[in-house]
């Protein structure tokens, strides 16, 4: 089934879509592939010669990447290559780990996150997060998403901010007669856009998300993406992936990190970061290349 | 086919059912699972031997004097001793040791798991915790002579018993389950998955919004369990009280005794009940009101426990 | 959203920053407490045992016996009786605790481990002053005193028997869990090549647990030299013992010296140095179990950083 959808999807270089009846259609509309992103989008968010270490570990090496506003920005590279570093180091979820040190700097909107007098509380409530594994709390759907602006002292309709971010995430539909039910009833798709939700119901402008779709099936997969493009409109998304073909479909741009093995250590860096539809049909780097082509990797 | 190779293919068929046939008895396998079941059932008819020797040495009070018996209070006459005095005693202390035990030891265990950066001092805090709950719980009691017994008479409170009452056994109790707390605690709290923190970071809360709002609700019934339990323990406790000046004899609680009195007073509790009964020079006491005094805190004790498996199994989920 | 971003919008509130450090405080200031708790033990037992020990006459900790109050100290007449009585117990708990262990283990089915585990536990909630009752009302008259028919009512056998039983369920689910901490892959490996689960059990899964298993056994072992109130009711000798390494003899142990010192007279301050004396057993007493634990924790640390 997985084989199928993607290879199809490549053959025919047409976006699909799932109609009501939750079937893959195949559907013109909506371009999911960025295609020609503008590039007089503003640049929210500059990574500068950005260096992530674990304690004496040097897990990335400079990593110089600007990311435009209102545009899906994908990371993708081979497993260890510090993707998932980066993106955990631009809301200072990084912080969490005793041993973890950002270098470098990474401004948004112009200001130092890592500034002395930053609060990374603040930084994530701006910049939200979508992790790997759906992870709603174990509590109803409604406190999922209210759970965030609740701390954050919304001042507003709560019930309405929920049904709002619930919409925006394309799962009010399905779970507004259950809203105090618990997440966990919901199947591992509905609980990653619950996820969604969760993360946008703070109004972040930013929303990263690491391989979000990940541990999903292909039609749930899909109905992500989708997701990701709608979305867009609104906020500007940083992307975790290993699926090529998924950075090729939802990202405006790629950035292309790979990992050196030297010295017993294995850092990752950047190679090359550029228009997706470039990245995909005319790499700069032999190495870029290599790894789309399936050489390595 | 040749009838040849048929003939070997038979052969071949044969000796392969020979071979992976159950052949003979693998009599070391037989030795050693049977010595496994003999050890098992030992050990469980020791545990039913107990209660049902107890049981039947103290039927004929219970027949006797039926619930007067818990609720008659302490007296010299064997016909009329009960365990309500001790009852007393013992939920005075169990709730002087639920309140200094379990807000410092949960605490204590949040601090450990969530706070306390991974360094050698937290290692150090860390094994102590671990060394206290080993330390033998008459040291504790040498511990609340020495300073717990001392103080509550320095703060006024020694009362008729001179600080030999249920404030001094109950701090000392509550340092000896502060350990257990910690440690059950710890486990409760580490158990909770690390994706439900991050979740709480990620829409921007601060680490005791987290903690508050979503890694100790989820930990609950692993840290009520433990105090459950821990409660049970502080309640089952003997030598501890005996070094602290519990009264092993009889006394007197005046007929009007207020609860200040009954708190700052001498005091006595079940198990303490158990032990000085089952030295009394009359009979009666050691062979008949012994077992059933051992017989209503093993019933204390298995309620606890029972309700503390059943919070275990009620809320064993999978994230 | 505003297109410029100052410094100040991302600073956070105050308020909840301060919040946030004095919970953090509070909580450290709590973590702390055990700290506290081993230095005020620290102070209380060295205290009185360095003035025992600084007054008391050296001859007098080897003597014939323990009678604190008539000023005979004799420390070996604690370690042996201590010793033997442990010795008992482990002799009990050992086969006991593991055999069950392995059987709850290995053997049993889900559905009974779910009735058994509890009834193991059930046995570990019985209190000591109970096992105590019990050793005195039932192991003596009834096994003891069958078995040799010379032996007094109290008798340090009676005694490190009830400790048996008090240690066995401690045995059984402390290497229970270290025998289920062993990977099934292990098992399955074992299996694969064609053993029973006997030979598995013996030659697979309790050497990978050994370091639980050995853990559990010291950690009984401490247990047993820190338990009162069995050897404080069955092993009689309230007063003071002899020094005697017969286990059909009355004895008493570190712990049930300072239990019967405590409870010998309305005031524990007795004659001489007696009262002193009680803090110098208990130095000794908390300073052997805390090398004991330090070892059983150290196993446990290895099994658990093992799988």
């Amino acid at each position: 089934m997985a084989n199928n959808i993607q290879t199809a999807h490549r053959a025919t270089a047409v976006p699909m879509k799932l109609n009501e009846a939750g079937s893959i259609a195949v559907s013109g509309p909506k371009r999911v592939t960025g295609g020609t992103p503008d590039d007089s989008n503003r640049v929210i968010l500059e990574l500068d010669a950005v260096d992530v270490f674990y304690g004496d570990f040097h897990a990335v090496d400079s990593v110089t990447i600007p990311i435009r506003e209102k545009e899906i920005t994908a990371l993708i590279g081979p497993s260890g290559c510090g993707k998932s570093s980066v993106l955990r180091s631009i809301n200072r979820m990084n912080d969490l780990i005793d041993t973890a040190r950002v270098e470098g700097s990474i401004r948004y909107h112009g200001v130092d996150l890592y500034g002395p007098t930053v609060d990374p509380v603040e930084v994530r409530r701006r910049i939200g997060m979508v992790f790997q594994k759906p992870n709603p709390f174990p509590k109803s759907i409604y406190e999922n998403v209210s759970f965030g602006p609740k701390i954050a002292k919304y001042g507003g309709n709560m019930d309405d901010l929920v049904e709002e971010s619930l919409r925006r995430a394309a799962l009010w539909d399905e779970v507004k007669d259950k809203l105090e039910q618990s997440a966990y009833a919901l199947s591992g798709g509905q609980q990653q856009r619950l996820c969604i939700a969760r993360a946008i119901a703070t109004s972040p402008d930013v929303v990263l998300m690491d391989e979000p779709a990940s541990s999903l099936d292909p039609i749930a997969t899909l109905r992500i993406e989708e997701l990701m493009f709608d979305l867009k409109q609104q906020y500007t998304i940083v992307i975790v992936t290993h699926n090529m073909q998924q950075a090729a479909r939802v990202s405006d741009r790629t950035a292309f990190f790979s990992v050196d093995v030297s010295g017993g250590q294995r850092t990752g860096h950047l190679v090359e970061f550029s228009k997706t539809t470039e990245l995909f049909t005319n790499p700069r780097e032999s190495q870029t290349e290599d790894y789309i082509t399936g050489r390595f990797g | 086919m040749t009838a040849a190779t048929k003939r070997r293919e038979e052969e071949t068929k044969r000796q392969v059912e020979r071979a992976i046939g159950r052949s003979g008895i693998d009599w070391t396998s037989v030795w050693f699972s049977g010595a496994l079941v003999v050890l098992l059932l030992t050990t469980l008819s020791i545990l039913l031997v107990l209660i049902a020797d107890i049981l039947m040495k103290a039927w004929p009070t219970f027949q006797e004097r039926g619930i007067t018996f818990v609720t008659d209070g302490l007296s010299l006459n064997p016909a009329t001793a009960g365990v309500f005095t001790a009852i007393v005693g013992s939920v005075m202390i169990a709730t002087i040791v639920a309140v200094i035990s379990f807000p410092i030891g949960i605490a204590a265990a949040v601090w450990l798991e969530e706070y306390a950066p991974n360094n050698r001092f937290t290692q150090f805090v860390d094994t102590t915790v671990r060394n206290l709950a080993g330390v033998p719980s008459i040291v504790y009691g040498l511990l609340g002579l020495a300073i717990f017994v001392p103080l509550v008479r320095a703060l006024g409170l020694g009362g008729s018993s001179d600080g030999k009452n249920v404030l001094a056994a109950g701090i000392t109790m509550a340092v000896l389950v502060l350990p257990i707390v910690v440690i059950t605690a710890a486990e409760a709290v580490r158990a909770v998955p690390y994706s439900i923190r991050e979740a709480g970071f990620g829409v921007g809360a601060t680490q005791w919004e987290v903690i508050r709002s979503h890694v100790v609700p989820s930990a609950l019934p692993g840290i009520l369990t433990g105090t459950v339990l821990t409660l049970a323990r502080a309640i089952g406790e003997t030598a501890p009280l005996l070094v602290i000046g519990v009264a092993t004899g009889y006394f007197a609680p005046a007929g009007d005794a207020t609860l200040a009195d009954q708190i700052t007073g001498p005091y006595t509790a079940l198990p303490v009940v158990v032990f000085s009964w089952s030295r009394q020079t009359q009979a009666e006491f050691a062979n008949t009101l012994a077992p059933a005094a051992i017989i209503v805190l093993l019933a204390v004790l298995f309620i606890l426990n029972g309700a503390a498996i059943w919070l275990r199994n009620r809320t064993e989920k999978k994230w | 959203m505003t297109p410029t971003l100052t410094i100040e919008a991302l600073a956070g509130d105050p308020k909840r920053r301060r919040k946030e450090r004095r919970v953090r405080t509070l909580f450290a200031s709590a973590g702390m407490v055990s700290i506290a708790v081993s230095i005020l033990i620290m102070v209380a037992l060295i205290g009185e045992a360095w003035a025992f020990i600084s007054q008391v006459e050296l001859a007098s900790l080897f003597t014939f016996g323990w009678f604190p109050r008539r000023g005979f100290y004799d420390i070996p007449t604690l370690i042996v009786a201590t010793t033997l009585i442990a010795g008992i117990g482990m002799i009990v708990a050992v086969p006991l605790g593991l055999g069950t262990a392995s059987y709850l283990a290995e053997y049993a089915s889900p559905r009974a481990r779910r009735w058994l585990k509890p009834t193991i536990e059930l046995l570990a909630g019985v209190p000591s002053v109970v096992l105590g009752f019990w050793a005195l009302t039932f192991i003596s008259p009834e096994f003891v005193q069958r078995l040799f028919s010379a032996a007094p009512p109290f008798t340090m056998m009676a005694a490190g028997l009830g400790v048996g039983v008090l240690i066995t369920p401690l045995v059984a689910t402390v290497s229970e869990d270290a025998m289920r901490a062993v990977p099934i892959d292990l098992r399955l490996a074992s299996y694969g090549l064609g053993a029973n689960r006997s030979v598995t059990v013996r030659k697979v899964v309790v050497p990978a647990a050994l370091s639980g298993i050995v853990a559990s056994l010291i950690l009984a072992l401490s247990r047993a030299i820190g338990e009162t109130m069995i050897v404080f009711m069955a092993a009689g000798a309230v007063g003071g013992a002899l020094r005697t390494a017969n286990p059909l003899e009355p004895g008493q142990t570190m712990t049930a010296a300072i239990a019967a010192l405590a409870t010998g007279s309305d005031q524990v301050a007795g004659e001489g140095l007696a009262f002193q004396s009680l803090f110098f057993v208990g130095l000794l007493l908390f300073l052997i179990t805390l090398v004991l634990n330090s070892v059983s924790n150290r196993f446990v640390r290895k099994y658990r950083e093992r799988y």
